[in-house]
């Protein structure tokens, strides 16, 4: 198990590391960041001086090793349009995503489990069909246009939710958090639901697929056949074993809904890492572009390493083939 | 005589498909008495098992019991609601499945499945619970069972996870037992010992079992009478011994001989030509005259019912003494 854990961790490393090259190359490729830096009308000598101060005057391979290095203490540079570190304007940044991203997936579980299931045991009820139809607008309608049309609805027609923004928050230490306000909670519903609503349909369709499989094996039939009360077999035995491969999608999915977050954020004109990036890219402030890139799979990275982990523990067959492949 | 455990009459399981209703059962009928075990053979379609879940009321949609009357120890049970039907299973009729592998929820450890079932038709705490769960698996012959009521399925072998099928079958003394291919999936190695577990706890305990396999061999050493099936219906039930020895229905006939003796005599194995109709074109009359070499112009025409000779009843024109309708 322990070796299992340490070999996943080298793994993700790996893919840090892999990462850290790609965005260390988007300041090689995407221009000189010098001349992003300066005006039109600063010196060849100074743009020498400002070079050689950055240190890219060094070769190639001992810059990457100062980027790693640094991004290895989050440190990820100076942000060109705002002058200020850029570890500072993400972690500024981070609570909002953060919180967007864990509201949006806790509603997707709930209800994706809740409307799979539901579906998968009562398949001929109109609900059901019902709930099909609504997973089909949710994968297939685009966020935006989702969010857009609700700002249309809750806010502009109806105007019981605010358009934009996080409403009021409160800090708590370097946190800030808009779970305890009135408003924050009410700016939190619109952004939420249009960015879990992809996954939810995602988790629905798995669960009610998952779950129509599971009543089809010898064990449920099994079951059945010791009298077990119709909620035990759906619930303790049905359910459990759904819930397997359930909970690697929506763990991997929580990743990308970070990653998604971006054109949530943008519609809602909410202020996380996804705007900050937004931002970076039209102003082409690449440090901010680059450590948002390491952040994000940083985040994917752990994810995966938790949810590998977080599978063993479920199911007792994979945590003993782990222990005696070792 | 005292009221058989079970007694089946004249069932009619139909299912509904695309191409209209198809009657997999059709008019089965047999008891089986306290502590006696009855084997059902016969090919695969036959209704063998199909008959075994419709005694425990497991038949699932397009599936239904179309006719006939079960009735458990005089209780009527085809027609009980859902929720009355639930509390017999397992309670009262106990089912062991084909494949062990697979009869077990692999998150679960044996012993939690063990306690749930004994909790759920027995008032007993969770200890006195896990106590009766550890004296189950020792029944069954499970080695160290206060050790092992707490491994995984995976962590059993294909033998001892039957064995923990069977405990899980039995552990609330039910009258009846339904095994159905209790052994197919198996090394035959660790058959003979799953079969004669079989026997013992229901010479121990009394309870009736029905005993579902295309294994004329383990009938034989199991089983105190036979009911023959072939296509939804028994072509021959009676003793095992008579029936083995002397079968009477053309079918049972052509099944004994399909089986090689020790005994090495250079007779050839007889196989019984052609294949058993699909449920979808079963020929009119008796199902079987297409194969059967005595066919005459009844067996075309007519449906044989069950006649009584000695010990055995066949359903066989052959045996029809009457005197025949003249033949259309």
């Amino acid at each position: 198990m322990l070796a299992f854990t340490l070999r996943r961790a080298i793994q993700a490393i790996g893919v840090m590391i892999a990462v850290g090259i790609i965005s260390f190359s988007m300041f090689r490729f995407a221009g000189d960041p010098v001349n992003q830096m300066v005006g039109m009308d600063t010196s060849g000598a100074e743009r020498a001086a400002i070079r050689k101060s950055l240190g890219l005057d060094d070769p190639v391979i001992v810059q990457f090793g100062r980027y790693v290095g640094n991004a290895a203490q989050f440190k990820f540079g100076v942000s060109y349009q705002f002058r200020l570190p850029v570890t500072n304007l993400l972690m500024e940044r981070m609570p909002a995503t953060l919180e967007l991203a864990i509201c949006a997936t806790i509603f997707a579980m709930v209800s994706g489990i809740l409307m799979g299931v539901y579906s998968a045991l009562r398949r001929d009820s109109w609900l059901a069909h019902i709930f099909q139809a609504v997973s089909l607008i949710g994968i297939s309608l685009p966020t935006f246009l989702i969010g857009i049309l609700m700002i249309y609805l809750f806010s502009v027609t109806l105007g019981w939710l605010p358009s934009f923004g996080r409403g009021d928050v409160v800090h708590i230490g370097w946190w800030t958090t808009g779970l305890l306000t009135l408003s924050g909670l009410k700016a939190l519903i619109m952004p939420s639901i249009t960015l879990g609503l992809f996954q939810m349909t995602l988790i629905m369709r798995l669960v009610r697929a998952e779950m129509l499989e599971v009543m089809r094996t010898d064990y449920i039939r099994f079951a059945r056949a010791r009298g077990l009360s119709t909620r035990a077999i759906h619930f303790g035995h049905a359910l459990r074993n759904t819930l397997v491969p359930v909970i690697t999608v929506a763990g991997l999915q929580f990743g990308s809904v970070i990653a998604f977050a971006i054109i949530t954020e943008t519609v809602f004109q909410w202020p996380g890492m996804g705007l900050l990036f937004v931002q970076a890219v039209q102003n082409v402030d690449i440090p901010i572009m680059a450590a948002y890139l390491m952040m994000v799979s940083l985040i994917f990275v752990t994810i995966n390493l938790v949810v590998d982990i977080l599978y063993t523990i479920v199911d007792p067959r994979l945590r003993s083939t782990v222990s005696r492949a070792h | 005589m005292t009221e058989p455990v079970l007694s089946v009459r004249n069932l009619q399981v139909e299912f509904a498909s695309r191409r209209g209703t198809l009657r997999a059962i059709d008019g089965v009928s047999f008891d089986i008495a306290k502590g006696e075990v009855l084997g059902v053979v016969g090919e695969s379609g036959a209704g063998k098992s199909v008959t075994g879940l419709a005694v425990i009321g497991l038949i699932d949609p397009p599936g239904r019991i179309a006719g006939g009357e079960i009735h458990l120890a005089g209780l009527r049970i085809d027609n009980l609601p859902p929720e009355e039907m639930r509390r017999i299973r397992g309670k009262r009729i106990g089912m062991i499945f084909q494949d062990p592998l697979t009869s077990l929820n692999p998150l679960y450890k044996v012993g939690d499945q063990i306690v749930e079932t004994i909790r759920t038709h027995l008032n007993l705490s969770e200890q006195a619970a896990r106590r009766r769960a550890i004296d189950l698996l020792a029944e069954v012959g499970i080695p160290a069972p206060e050790k092992r009521i707490d491994g995984y399925p995976h962590e059993f072998s294909g033998g001892m996870r039957q064995r923990v099928v069977i405990a899980l079958a039995i552990c609330a003394e039910p009258e009846l037992i339904i095994a159905d291919e209790p052994t197919t999936a198996l090394d035959v190695s660790v058959q003979a010992q799953i079969i004669s577990l079989i026997k013992r706890l229901g010479r121990d305990h009394g309870t009736a079992v029905m005993l579902v396999t295309h294994d004329m061999g383990v009938i034989a050493e199991t089983s105190d009478r036979v009911a023959v099936m072939y296509a939804g219906r028994v072509a021959e039930i009676g003793p095992v011994q008579d029936v083995v020895k002397n079968p009477l229905h053309p079918y049972a006939r052509g099944l004994m001989g399909a089986i090689p003796t020790l005994a090495g005599d250079d007779k050839r194995l007889v196989q019984i030509p052609g294949s058993m109709p699909r449920l979808s074109a079963i020929p009119r009359g008796c199902s079987f005259n297409p194969r059967c070499a005595f066919a005459f112009d009844r067996c075309r025409v007519d449906r044989p019912e069950p006649l009584a000779r000695g010990t055995q009843s066949v359903a066989c024109h052959l045996y029809d003494t009457a005197p025949a309708e003249t033949a259309a």
